[in-house]
């Protein structure tokens, strides 16, 4: 009981040090469970919380966390022509990655978690961990090259204005981190669109060639380190590889439909991720493997899934038999191999506070994010991604679905006692016309 | 007919969307057809067929209900129900002929300090009647004895002014010693130190049933005490006598963790049983239902060959024991509909008023739970003294004793007495106790309905539940987890809202009439977010009450 008495001795004042207090509480409360038990109700309770659900969303994501960040560094090299084979290279690769990771990592969970902590000590309750999904998404979907200001201003709109004027956790209409996504789409749409920006490192130099660039940690420490070992070191000033596109696979194929695409990435890389794009929605394994993870424990509803599997297979299929432009001539299977569509159905749409909250309300929603998010991926002139908007749209129509959904179940309930009512008022019709 | 009109309206669309397709027809590649206008065309042509035959059976679903075949609920429909293929093998002593329904949602927690199947002799020597435990009483009812007073078992204790016919009795005979008193001077509970060698009976002349009128056998029952023992759904107060209810339902197994196993209880009873049984039958227009136990073992004969009532059994987890679960799936209530419940061993003291002449009180009580040495049954009046029943048979000082199940019961003191309609008590260990990333790598094992805990591989395990709420209260942020453990067309997360912000109408809607708080007891533990369901529940109910 050392470590327990420590804390409780260091505990700050509640009246005299509010915020601090609130502070207090919240690491408390991520060490120790309290020792509240039940009252007035109940008198067991289960295991699980919103902390042991929450964590296990953020453990269902790190084969991701992994995955992109050494892929920043892998997709880095190969602009650049040099280590091409996948594990080539990798301590470089690994650097790299993680010297563009963390600190996306670290900027969005100071803002974030900041302003979550200002709002639990201006309301007086304990510190909410909503925060812990939408903290570890937004990394993931987002440019490996993104400013952090930028980073920063966006998740301090999607926290303030998307989560904590609504009520904080538990009450906000639209997806936190999609929010993030969507603010930095709109208001610095060149640093989050086009085909320069997956790519991470890359600079136009004086003469307008692309060359890699780097700063202090990868020339002066991580260089001195390697060379110490003997390893490959980063290279300044080095250009990029003749004929290379940054294009993901989505901008090809909107130039160009399939064949362009295949003329650069072959469905086995698209499959298993080395393509660039944002930093966590490229590895399908490994998604799919968290999907499961999501499943098996039960957190992740199956119903959005699977919906929005079916309603993006459905509309691709549809504008397969159409065939108007290159680009909806894409096999309806193959858009599951290219940009986020998977990343976003395991992830975004199974938020369960955004979503709909009944289950026949699970599949109009799911399905509905499938066939507009396919839409607006082939039919959008400007932009060749639709998920983040597609589910946003249906966050807002959510409630809608609902509404009707408990509509029915009212109707249902009052014809059930309008028949049992009408065969009572006949039994005792019968019951007076027989006794005679 | 609306079914018709739906099906214009579907034709319409169709319509519409086939002419639609003679534009890409115009764009295909020009090799004579467009696979998308023949897609539509097929879909038109599935669609139209696939609406003829919903009309058709629909036409015949109708057609049999106003025939009035729809009795029992078998499928009149062309197509097979989901259900009907993919149902669970009933047991062998369950006759074809008997209805049985088959609940798929809900939870049976397994926790160890089950009552082992035998009597344990102890004698409490302190009785109580508690006010509180009957739902709507007032605060103060009027308390016609006082300490000294000598009463016989069925004498009138107290009665609520405002509803002075229902009388609340004596369960033993003995000296009144005390009328304790509680917040605001609302009367806590009238004690009672119970005779040691022989119990005295006020006598009665049980009116004969054939021939008694309905209203002068409803006084009868007023007078003699037995009337709180019959409780109305919705709000679970006690019955009004001018009520004519519309069905009477009796539960006869109860899938609450640790609940006594009614079948042992009702051994050597089953003639103030069916006795009960035919009582009740005249009270009621509709019928006496019975809910019978389909998970396994064979019920007890005075369950199974009761007479003059409509036999259910009822197969799945808890809360299938559950009266409003059986309700719900035999005769549905609706805003100004009544039906009477009763427990099993009331129905055996109201027989007993007609065939021994006197008010017999007794119990089989369950005490159960992990912290007791030796779980057993013992044979009690009603309002047993709690310490008498778990003296000497305690493993831990840090407990907290529960006077009921520990989904709905109340928690009581050892000096408190047991629940009027309680035949259970279970002690449980006080978790108040910090538990180092409790959350996270949790070090005992503790009953949970989620599969992010190894529990689901041991599914015969059975837990020591402590009473930590495992985490703080919370918005509601999951969904779906309510209706996994409510096995009623009902939704119960939407409703909870409803009644937090007062929504008079949605409340009715989404059929608050229809739960009672042992119903959705099972959601609050399952509850992520640790919110008070019964509690919001019963505030609904109280607000319908209020408003008539």
């Amino acid at each position: 009981m050392g470590l327990l008495d420590f804390v409780k001795k260091v505990e700050p004042d509640k009246k005299t040090k509010p915020f601090l207090h609130t502070l207090y509480d919240g690491f408390f409360t991520f060490l120790y469970t309290p020792d509240h038990v039940t009252k007035n109700g109940v008198h067991i309770r289960d295991g699980m919380d919103l902390k042991r659900t929450m964590v296990m969303v953020v453990i269902a994501m790190q084969l991701c966390y992994v995955f992109g960040s050494y892929n920043i560094g892998h997709q880095h090299f190969v602009a650049l022509g040099q280590h091409m084979g996948f594990i080539e290279g990798f301590h470089l690769k690994l650097a790299y990655g993680l010297m563009q990771i963390i600190p996306i990592f670290i900027v969005t969970h100071v803002v974030g978690l900041g302003i979550e902590f200002y709002y639990a000590y201006k309301k007086g309750h304990g510190i909410e961990e909503g925060f812990l999904v939408s903290g570890a998404l937004i990394p993931l979907i987002m440019p490996p090259d993104i400013s952090l200001w930028i980073l920063a201003l966006a998740v301090a709109f999607a926290v303030w204005i998307g989560k904590e004027a609504f009520g904080g956790t538990g009450m906000n209409i639209l997806n936190v981190a999609l929010l993030a996504r969507v603010f930095i789409f709109f208001a610095y749409p060149t640093t989050i669109s086009g085909d320069e920006v997956w790519v991470a490192g890359l600079a136009k130099d004086a003469d307008g060639i692309w060359t890699a660039s780097y700063n202090w940690f990868h020339t002066g420490l991580f260089n001195g380190l390697f060379e110490s070992f003997g390893w490959d070191t980063f290279q300044p000033g080095r250009a990029m590889a003749d004929g290379y596109t940054a294009a993901t696979p989505l901008s090809l194929a909107f130039q160009g439909g399939w064949e362009n695409v295949t003329s650069v990435y072959s469905p086995g890389q698209m499959w298993w991720g080395a393509i660039p794009g944002s930093i966590g929605e490229s590895c399908k394994p490994f998604i799919i493997i968290g999907a499961i993870m999501l499943l098996v424990t039960g957190i992740g509803s199956w119903r959005i899934m699977l919906s929005v599997v079916l309603g993006a297979a459905f509309t691709g299929w549809l504008m397969n038999m159409w065939g108007a432009t290159p680009f909806m001539e894409v096999p309806w299977h193959y858009h599951f191999y290219m940009g986020s569509l998977l990343f976003a159905l395991v992830f975004m749409a199974t938020d369960p506070v955004t979503a709909t909250s009944t289950n026949t309300g699970k599949f109009i929603y799911g399905f509905m994010i499938g066939v507009v998010g396919l839409i607006v991926r082939v039919l959008n002139p400007a932009y060749p991604e639709g998920w983040m908007l597609a589910i946003l749209f249906m966050n807002v129509f959510a409630p809608l679905i609902d509404h009707y959904v408990f509509e029915a179940n009212v109707s249902r309930r009052a014809k059930r006692t309008a028949v049992v009512k009408r065969v009572a008022v006949e039994e005792s019709a019968e019951a007076v016309s027989g006794g005679h | 007919m609306p079914i018709l009109k739906n099906g214009i309206s579907k034709f319409l669309l169709l319509f519409l969307f086939t002419i639609l397709t003679f534009p890409a027809f115009a764009q295909s590649s020009g090799d004579g057809s467009s696979y998308l206008q023949m897609g539509m065309i097929a879909v038109v042509a599935i669609l139209i067929l696939g609406a003829v035959l919903q009309i058709a059976d629909s036409l015949l679903r109708v057609e049999a209900k106003n025939l009035g075949l729809d009795r029992d609920n078998t499928n009149f429909s062309l197509f097979p129900s989901a259900s009907e293929i993919f149902k669970p093998k009933t047991p062998d002593f369950i006759d074809q002929a008997q209805r049985v329904v088959n609940l798929d949602s809900g939870f049976d927690i397994n926790l160890a300090g089950e009552a082992e199947k035998e009597m344990r002799l102890v004698n409490p020597t302190t009785f109580a009647v508690k006010p509180a435990d009957f739902v709507g009483m007032s605060p103060i009812p009027k308390v016609l004895v006082e300490p000294g007073h000598e009463v016989k078992a069925g004498d009138i204790l107290f009665f609520d002014k405002k509803r002075p016919d229902v009388k609340y009795v004596a369960p033993v005979s003995g000296e009144v010693i005390a009328v304790n008193r509680g917040e605001k001077r609302a009367i806590a509970e009238v004690v009672i130190l119970a005779d040691k060698k022989q119990m005295s009976y006020r006598s009665y002349t049980a009116p004969d049933l054939n021939t008694t009128a309905r209203e002068d056998l409803v006084a009868f029952l007023l007078e003699s005490g037995v009337w709180p023992m019959i409780r109305q759904r919705p709000y679970e107060v006690v019955a009004d006598p001018l009520d004519i209810p519309k069905n009477i339902f009796i539960s006869t197994f109860d899938s609450a963790p640790l609940a006594p196993d009614l079948n042992y209880v009702m051994m050597g009873k089953e003639v103030a049983f069916q006795k009960g049984l035919d009582v009740l039958g005249k009270l009621t227009m509709g019928t006496v239902h019975l809910g019978l136990d389909a998970r396994g073992t064979q019920p007890a004969p005075a369950f199974t060959q009761a007479t003059g009532v409509e036999k259910t059994y009822y197969h799945g987890p808890h809360p299938s024991g559950n009266v409003g679960i059986q309700i719900h799936h035999t005769s549905p209530i609706s805003a100004n509909e009544r039906v009477w419940v009763l427990g099993v061993q009331e129905v055996v003291t109201i027989g007993k008023l007609f065939t021994e002449g006197r008010y017999d009180a007794e119990r089989v009580i369950a005490v159960t739970g992990a912290e007791l040495t030796t779980p057993t049954y013992i044979n009690t009046f009603i309002g047993a003294n709690i310490d008498s029943l778990i003296k000497d048979n305690l493993n831990n000082d840090h407990v907290r004793i529960v006077s009921g199940d520990v989904l709905s019961g109340k928690a009581v003191e050892a000096s408190g007495h047991l629940g009027f309609y309680d035949d259970q008590v279970t002690v449980l260990e006080e978790g108040d106790e910090y538990e180092m990333f409790g959350w996270l790598l949790p070090l005992a094992p503790r009953p949970t309905i989620s599969n992010t805990y190894p529990n689901a591989l041991f599914p015969s395990y059975k837990f020591t539940a402590n009473t930590n709420t495992h985490g703080e209260e919370r918005a509601f942020v999951v969904t779906g987890q309510y209706e996994k453990v409510l096995p009623m067309d009902i939704y119960p997360q939407q409703l909870m809202k409803a009644i937090l912000v007062n929504d008079y109408e949605r409340m009715e809607g989404l059929g608050i009439y229809e739960l009672s708080e042992e119903d959705v007891a099972l959601c609050e533990f399952v509850c992520t977010s640790k919110q008070p369901v019964q509690q919001i529940l019963r505030r609904g109910l109280d607000m319908m009450r209020e408003q008539g």
